[in-house]
């Protein structure tokens, strides 16, 4: 297979080039001046932080990054509780009932959020909660509730009962001796969890645009198509600050945790 | 949102192929005494929260889908019951033809490109040295985590009429592309949006599939290639038998994901202008209901998810056949 490597490494660059020039292209566009933004592209990243300041000073952007922030973090915590007891359950018991949990959690999974974001939004509305942050977070666990249980239901079954119950034989109480056995040896698997619930919740942008319209309740994806749309090409610089703004966190998380999370669902997949 | 709050592919796990059974010996059941009432309270939280955001809302759509539910009822009027009405008024509506055609040919196009693009990525990684195949994992990486509206965004810029990199690029080459609008026509709209959309989706199908293939053992490559297989040759007689399974539960992932487009539609739309020729069924039913009329809005919601259901219950059947839940 060594035999002429040179054409496929020069495949692979132009594949390289295309998939990762979007990423690119926003962060130079970010840094350059509007005024020469919009004469001839300049590929080099050079320029000014002005776009950020337009951003920073924007009208709602900063109520959009604290509500962002408060609906993905509770939704975080919320989520990763229940889905851990759930998961528990599923991985450690045997019980009737176990088989049609699991079923529904994948065909809840399935349901389309496009679908049903008209009647959420009638629903939080009988319950005074559009516009909320308590609505959007109720909304957002209920969404990445199948994903968490998945996954944490994998991590829960990679770690052998066996040692729990080694150490109720040392004469633990079976509570303890999942606290002080499992528990430690889930922290991974709970992290990388909640890091790929934060992600979904921070990007999460149909919900949103339903149920928090009005501008001092929006999240940031909202504000930033607001300021999209309302700009309408004339501010680019602008709106690519933004975008990096919303999308750079993310990136990160996910570099961090994409190997673990992928070897959860694997470890999801096998284990019975 | 998993699959359901975002498009970038979280979805349940793709099943892998050698999951039979692993040779545990059973040990017997423990007496159903014994475990008692605490795997359901364990389930509770996880139920309610299901039922609260999901299932309640779910029972709502299938009921506003029965009514008449208009501006009146926007402001308290109660809304009546009409059977069916709904369904009959969307089905006898020609335009509602027009945008189911529209999703499934957009999707299907979309599941096509995905699944061929993303092989040959898989391939390409399978064959590079260590330097180049962590440069392109990256790069794949990169497009994967981009959030569906940033993306869509940042698509949008570069595909801008007047200071768009792409106008300058043809214009440079050649082309009269000065000032070109690329979403006011609906066809090169759906070719940015299907661009939009491969280009998230291709990361998740690479990666899996290139996963796979370092689970076929080498020797076997090796071998074919001596008994002077070709490239092709050994896609088709080597690697596709072997993951067969995993290419039909990537398929029908796909299938469900860009069924559902929402977000790159939607901004698209709102940058070009052009809504009519451009709505897809998510788009349809959010827009039908924003314009007061959200019995309509219900029914259409409620055909996307039945489809949805029918290509889920086979993807299902898939992952049961190959694994033990």
């Amino acid at each position: 297979m060594g035999r002429r490597r040179w054409p496929l490494n020069l495949a692979a660059l132009a594949v390289i080039v295309v998939v990762a020039f979007p990423v690119y292209w926003m962060l130079v566009t970010s840094f350059r001046p509007n005024s020469e933004i919009r004469t001839a592209p300049r590929f080099l990243p050079i320029g000014t932080l002005e776009n950020y300041r337009t951003v920073f000073e924007r009208d709602h952007f900063w109520s959009s990054f604290s509500n962002s922030l408060q609906v993905t973090l509770l939704t975080v915590v919320f989520a990763l509780f229940t889905a851990f007891l759930a998961a528990v359950a599923v991985a450690r018991f045997r019980f009737r009932g176990r088989l049609a949990f699991l079923v529904i959690v994948l065909l809840v999974q399935m349901v389309p959020a496009e679908a049903m974001m008209i009647s959420v939004v009638k629903v939080l509305e009988g319950w005074n909660l559009r516009n909320s942050i308590a609505g959007l977070t109720i909304t957002y666990v209920a969404f990445v509730l199948p994903f968490t249980v998945w996954t944490l239901r994998g991590f829960v079954g990679g770690v052998p009962k066996e040692l729990e119950e080694a150490a109720m034989m040392d004469g633990s109480s079976r509570l303890r001796a999942f606290f002080t056995v499992t528990l430690p040896l889930l922290a991974p698997g709970l992290v990388a969890t909640g890091i790929f619930a934060f992600i979904q919740a921070w990007n999460e942008f149909t919900f949103a645009l339903v149920i928090m319209d009005r501008p001092e309740r929006e999240t940031l994806p909202v504000w930033l198509q607001a300021f999209n749309f309302g700009a309408r090409g004339t501010d680019w610089g602008g709106v690519m600050a933004g975008s990096t703004l919303i999308t750079v966190p993310v990136i990160v998380f996910f570099l961090l945790v994409h190997r673990r999370v992928a070897a959860g669902m694997t470890a999801g997949a096998v284990k019975g | 949102m998993t699959a359901v709050l975002s498009d970038e592919g979280t979805g349940p796990p793709p099943a892998l192929p050698d999951s039979r059974r692993a040779g545990r010996p059973r040990r017997p059941r423990p007496a159903r005494g014994r475990t008692g009432l605490l795997p359901y309270l364990l389930l509770v939280p996880a139920l309610a929260a299901l039922g609260a955001g999901l299932g309640y809302p779910l029972v709502r759509l299938v009921v506003m889908s029965t009514q008449e539910f208009g501006l009146r009822q926007q402001f308290g009027q109660p809304a009546p019951f009409v059977g069916t009405d709904n369904f009959a008024e969307i089905f006898g509506d020609p335009y509602f033809w027009d945008v189911l055609r529209r999703s499934l040919i957009f999707c299907a196009v979309n599941v096509v490109l995905t699944l061929v693009l993303g092989t040959l990525a898989a391939l390409l990684l399978s064959r590079l040295g260590t330097a180049m195949r962590t440069a392109l994992s990256v790069a794949l990486l990169f497009a994967w985590a981009t959030p569906a509206l940033t993306a869509t965004i940042v698509w949008q810029w570069i595909f801008d009429a007047r200071y768009g990199v792409v106008n300058w690029l043809l214009t440079r080459l050649g082309g009269d592309f000065e000032g070109h609008s690329w979403l006011s026509k609906p066809l090169s709209f759906f070719f940015v949006g299907t661009l939009i959309v491969v280009w998230m989706g291709v990361p998740f199908v690479a990666f899996t599939l290139y996963a796979g293939m370092t689970q076929i053992p080498g020797e076997v490559m090796e071998a074919a290639a001596i008994d002077g297989a070709g490239a092709w040759a050994r896609f088709r007689d080597v690697i596709w038998p072997a993951l067969k399974p995993i290419f039909v539960v990537l398929a029908a992932l796909s299938t469900l994901w860009d069924l559902r487009v929402f977000t790159q539609i939607y901004v698209l739309q709102q940058a070009g202008g052009i809504t009519r020729e451009t709505n897809t069924l998510g788009v349809y039913a959010y827009r039908t209901s924003a314009g007061n009329d959200f019995g309509l809005g219900a029914a259409i919601a409620l055909v996307m998810v039945g489809i949805t259901l029918l290509a889920t219950l086979f993807h299902l059947r898939q992952m049961f056949r190959q694994e033990e839940v």
